[in-house]
């Protein structure tokens, strides 16, 4: 282990944090928050095993427990903010939207798909990351992938895979129509 | 609806339904044997629903990867990279802490002996190395003191950096001890200070004005470190070979290349510093003279067995 291959990971996890959870800042943090974790978990570290799993697990932990621990009130539209976010550049409004609507998608659902989708992540690694079974793993993609394309084509989900029905009775909520302030 | 929940966690693969939405996704993520993931598009060729879907997952993939690409290749800021280096230097200090673990014998028995010999300091070094009150009677040649100066300044130029304390770490203690040695043109020995709190973090070379110079650190629990600073000085060759003298006892030569150990406080950080056979020797930390004497003396005795 030395200290390149922990360099190595910041670019990746930082833009994972800012896709997740929607802020510059906020991503910062977190990552921040995830390096002192590590300080402390190290000795749970098997030298030589996956550095970004284990990473991105610590993150993962903490993001979740930190929107636990959030009141519903901290969650602000990111319709209302966005003139205010920074950015070094403009993002394309396509960008925007698909950020806008994916900070609309559940937490789990959302993770699960950035894992997948944008960290190209194996379904297991996925799985390991989060805690879940695979099977949990699937179904959190199934509905999130169907759930952002309604969330795009601003229309209510149409559900062209029989799976997004599993656990999900708040599916048909949908929640383009919800303002979370 | 009657169908049961088609993506059962405890039994996620046997399930047909499950099996083909998951076999959709895996098509897209490219999570599919070649094989397979060829079967698949030919039966979904006509199957305009089908096709659609995959085309949209696909894009959301494309999409989605193109998300703040930036940040890859951005500057990390100096804050997250601060933490970086805490958390790999926590991480070999903990490495570096199984590894002296296993030498907890040796450390041990290097304290019981560095406490014995502690006692008998006072008789074994001679009144007139210790400093005195008008400091200017001391025997120490200048390029001594010269080199405690220097060993001082090194101390507060590396003790506090963050990023690069050093230029080997001690997770390569082997390699390290080596090139120094090369370097200084002599075999080196680092001193465990285990016993007194402090573990090594590992050294670097310098250049001293009588040739060059290494400086090992130190770190205690607490995050306070010292450095040994160690180099030839200017006359060197005609001096005795120290291996010569065979006392048992920890006892400093007293040829006109050697002194005993002299306290000083006119760098930025006070320490010891003591020459031997011409090489000069020099322990400083922001401690105090207990302390600093204490460190020294379990340098000196492990250097000097």
């Amino acid at each position: 282990m030395n200290r390149t291959q922990v360099i190595e990971q910041l670019p990746g996890l930082r833009r994972y944090a800012r896709v997740l959870t929607g802020d510059a800042w906020a991503a910062d943090d977190l990552v921040q928050d995830t390096l002192e974790r590590a300080c402390s978990k190290w000795l749970l570290w098997r030298a030589g095993s996956d550095l970004r799993a284990w990473l991105f697990t610590l993150m993962h932990n903490l993001y979740l427990n930190q929107r636990r621990a959030l009141p519903a009130l901290a969650q602000v539209d990111i319709d209302d903010i966005h003139d205010q976010l920074p950015g070094a550049r403009a993002p394309s409004d396509d960008a925007l939207d698909l950020e806008r609507c994916l900070q609309r998608l559940p937490a789990d659902q959302r993770a699960v798909l950035l894992l997948v989708a944008m960290e190209d992540m194996s379904y297991e690694d996925t799985a390991r990351i989060l805690g879940i079974p695979a099977g949990t793993v699937m179904s959190r993609l199934s509905r999130a992938r169907t759930r952002l394309r309604a969330l795009m084509d601003r229309e209510p989900a149409p559900s062209p895979i029989p799976a997004a029905h599993a656990d999900a009775p708040a599916a048909g909520a949908v929640p383009v129509l919800r303002r979370l302030k | 609806m009657t169908r049961p929940p088609t993506m059962d966690p405890i039994h996620p693969a046997p399930h047909p339904r499950a099996g083909e939405s998951s076999t959709w996704h895996a098509l897209v993520d490219g999570q599919l044997p070649p094989a397979q993931a060829q079967a698949l598009r030919e039966q979904l060729q006509d199957d305009q629903e089908a096709q659609a879907t995959l085309a949209h997952w696909q894009a959301q993939r494309e999409q989605l990867h193109a998300l703040h690409q930036d940040l890859l290749h951005a500057p990390v800021p100096d804050t997250l990279m601060a933490a970086a280096l805490r958390a790999t230097d926590r991480r070999e200090q903990q490495a570096q802490w199984w590894r002296w673990g296993g030498m907890a014998a040796s450390v041990l028995l290097a304290f019981v002996l560095g406490w014995t010999g502690r006692g008998q300091w006072p008789a074994v070094a001679p009144g007139k190395t210790l400093a005195t009150g008008n400091g200017t009677t001391l025997l120490a040649a200048e390029p001594a003191q010269r080199f405690a100066q220097q060993a001082a300044v090194a101390h507060a130029v590396y003790q506090p950096e963050v990023r690069h304390p050093v230029e080997v770490t001690a997770a390569q203690q082997d390699h390290l001890v080596q090139w120094l040695s090369k370097r200084l043109d002599r075999p080196l020995k680092v001193p465990a200070l285990g016993a007194q709190g402090y573990e090594l973090v590992g050294g670097r070379l310098l250049p001293g004005d009588t040739g060059v110079r290494a400086q090992f650190m130190y770190q205690n629990s607490a995050g306070q470190r010292i450095t040994l600073y160690l180099g030839a000085l200017a006359a060197a060759s005609t001096s005795p070979d120290p291996a010569s003298d065979n006392t048992p006892r920890p006892q400093p030569p007293t040829t006109a290349s050697t002194t005993a150990f002299q306290f000083t406080q006119d760098g930025p950080v006070p320490g010891f510093y003591w020459t031997d056979a011409g090489f000069g020797y020099a322990l400083s930390g922001q401690l105090s003279r207990t302390e600093l004497l204490s460190l020294a003396t379990a340098a000196y005795q492990q250097l000097n067995p």
